[in-house]
């Protein structure tokens, strides 16, 4: 009996170590984060990383869900015969949550165990106390590039995530099944209010998603056991952890934003 | 990681996709450009009863958009609800004595100011109000009125 509650116990008390370890790490990345100026290049080729290399899977998805929104959204607005609503539909649901929560979620996917991985190996192979030993800080040349990387990255993903979407809604709705256009993007447009569909949906959604994936990316792999072992289980973290906080996080985000 | 030019390109696109994205966003989906907030000159008319009205329903003129509801309240004074419109400023020459009626846009659909011009030589200006007004359309008063003069009716014969 004893044994067990020592074991809740333990666990409990590790699951706060490891939030504070995260907190203070984040708070020593944003005092470094003056260290982008001195070298913009680490940033830029980060970005490249992050950001560019996701472009496809996010065009692609966001076509992809943008068509089935149209899809569906015409099944179901064409037994009220109301289909002119589908760009509303369609704007509304891809500009609030869709766009922003699941290119965070194919973000967290593509990029953030990619960023695991590479930290969490760079710690296996005794890579950053060889830095550490040259004198550099890992944590600016290593850590802060990469999360100034990954804040620039993740709004513009959203951004072409949801007007990819947008269009996809559109040739599936006024291509196929033969949507009024008049209709589609008026009604689009008189429902959309660019203060709190486009800047609170889209723009500050991605930013915090953004700033919460890459940040537990990164500590993960900076945290990780420096094993292989450790690191594919640190991967793996990232990716539950982060899918969890963005899901949790835009719960929070849409009852302060919408009501 | 070295820093080729493919990479600078590649990330410039990245960034002015991202732009653009927005850029659409912001035009194409939520029609930054027609009625800015400061643009045009607001009127006020007083309903009855305003049904499902809401900010920014369309205020229409023969059918044409020329402007949107931005404030609605509610008098205590003389019990009834005011409604705040701007009018595009396109649309100067509206008289005076212009009838404001709220319509239902289908069977179904929104609920949308209807403005009725009359024959005044003056013409509306900032903050002026319109006089004429015919409240929304209810529903189940309606049904309500139908069913009572129809029991009437079968009780008489």
């Amino acid at each position: 009996m004893t044994d067990f509650f020592a074991a809740v116990g333990r666990r409990s008390l590790a699951i706060f170590e490891r939030l504070g370890r995260g907190t203070l790490f984040l708070l020593q990345v944003c005092a470094r984060l003056g260290f982008l100026f001195a070298r913009p290049s680490l940033t830029l080729a980060q970005v490249w990383a992050v950001g560019v290399q996701s472009l496809v899977i996010i065009g692609v998805s966001g076509a992809f869900v943008g068509m089935v929104l149209g899809l569906q959204g015409y099944n179901t607005l064409v037994t009220f015969g109301t289909e002119e609503s589908l760009g509303v539909v369609v704007a509304k649901s891809l500009c609030r949550e869709l766009g922003p929560v699941l290119t965070a979620l194919l973000f967290a996917g593509r990029a953030g165990s990619a960023l695991t991985a590479e930290i969490g190996l760079m710690k296996a192979t005794e890579q950053i106390p060889a830095l550490e030993m040259m004198g550099v800080d890992p944590l600016r040349r290593l850590i802060v590039p990469r999360y100034v990387a990954g804040l620039i990255s993740m709004p513009l993903l959203a951004m072409i995530f949801t007007a990819i979407g947008v269009l996809g809604g559109y040739f599936c709705g006024v291509g196929l099944l033969g949507v009024d256009e008049g209709a589609f993007w008026s009604q689009m447009q008189l429902h959309m209010a660019l203060g709190t569909d486009i800047g609170n949906g889209v723009v500050v959604k991605s930013i915090v998603f953004g700033a919460v994936v890459t940040w537990i990316a990164l500590f993960e792999g900076f945290d990780a056991v420096p094993t292989s072992e450790g690191v594919s289980q640190a991967t793996t973290r990232t990716v539950v952890n982060s899918s969890l906080a963005v899901l949790a996080l835009d719960f929070v985000l849409t009852g302060l934003m919408f009501d | 990681m070295k820093i080729t030019r493919t990479m600078e390109i590649g990330v410039g696109f990245f960034v002015s996709l991202g732009l653009a994205a927005l850029l659409m966003l912001a035009l194409k989906v939520a029609n930054l450009t027609s009625f800015g907030n400061s643009d045009g000159y607001r009127v006020l008319a007083r309903f009855d009863n305003i049904g499902g009205l809401q900010e920014r329903s369309a205020v229409k003129m023969g059918g044409v958009l020329i402007g949107r509801v931005t404030r609605i309240d509610y008098d205590s004074d003389s019990y009834r609800a005011v409604v705040e419109m701007q009018i595009d400023p396109r649309f100067r020459e509206i008289p005076v004595d212009t009838a404001a009626s709220i319509y239902t846009a289908g069977l179904l659909g929104e609920q949308y100011v209807n403005l009725d011009p009359g024959g005044d030589e003056e013409v509306l200006a900032e903050g002026s109000e319109l006089e004429i007004t015919q409240s929304a359309v209810i529903m189940e008063r309606m049904l309500q009125e139908f069913l009572y003069s129809k029991t009437v009716k079968d009780e008489n014969s």
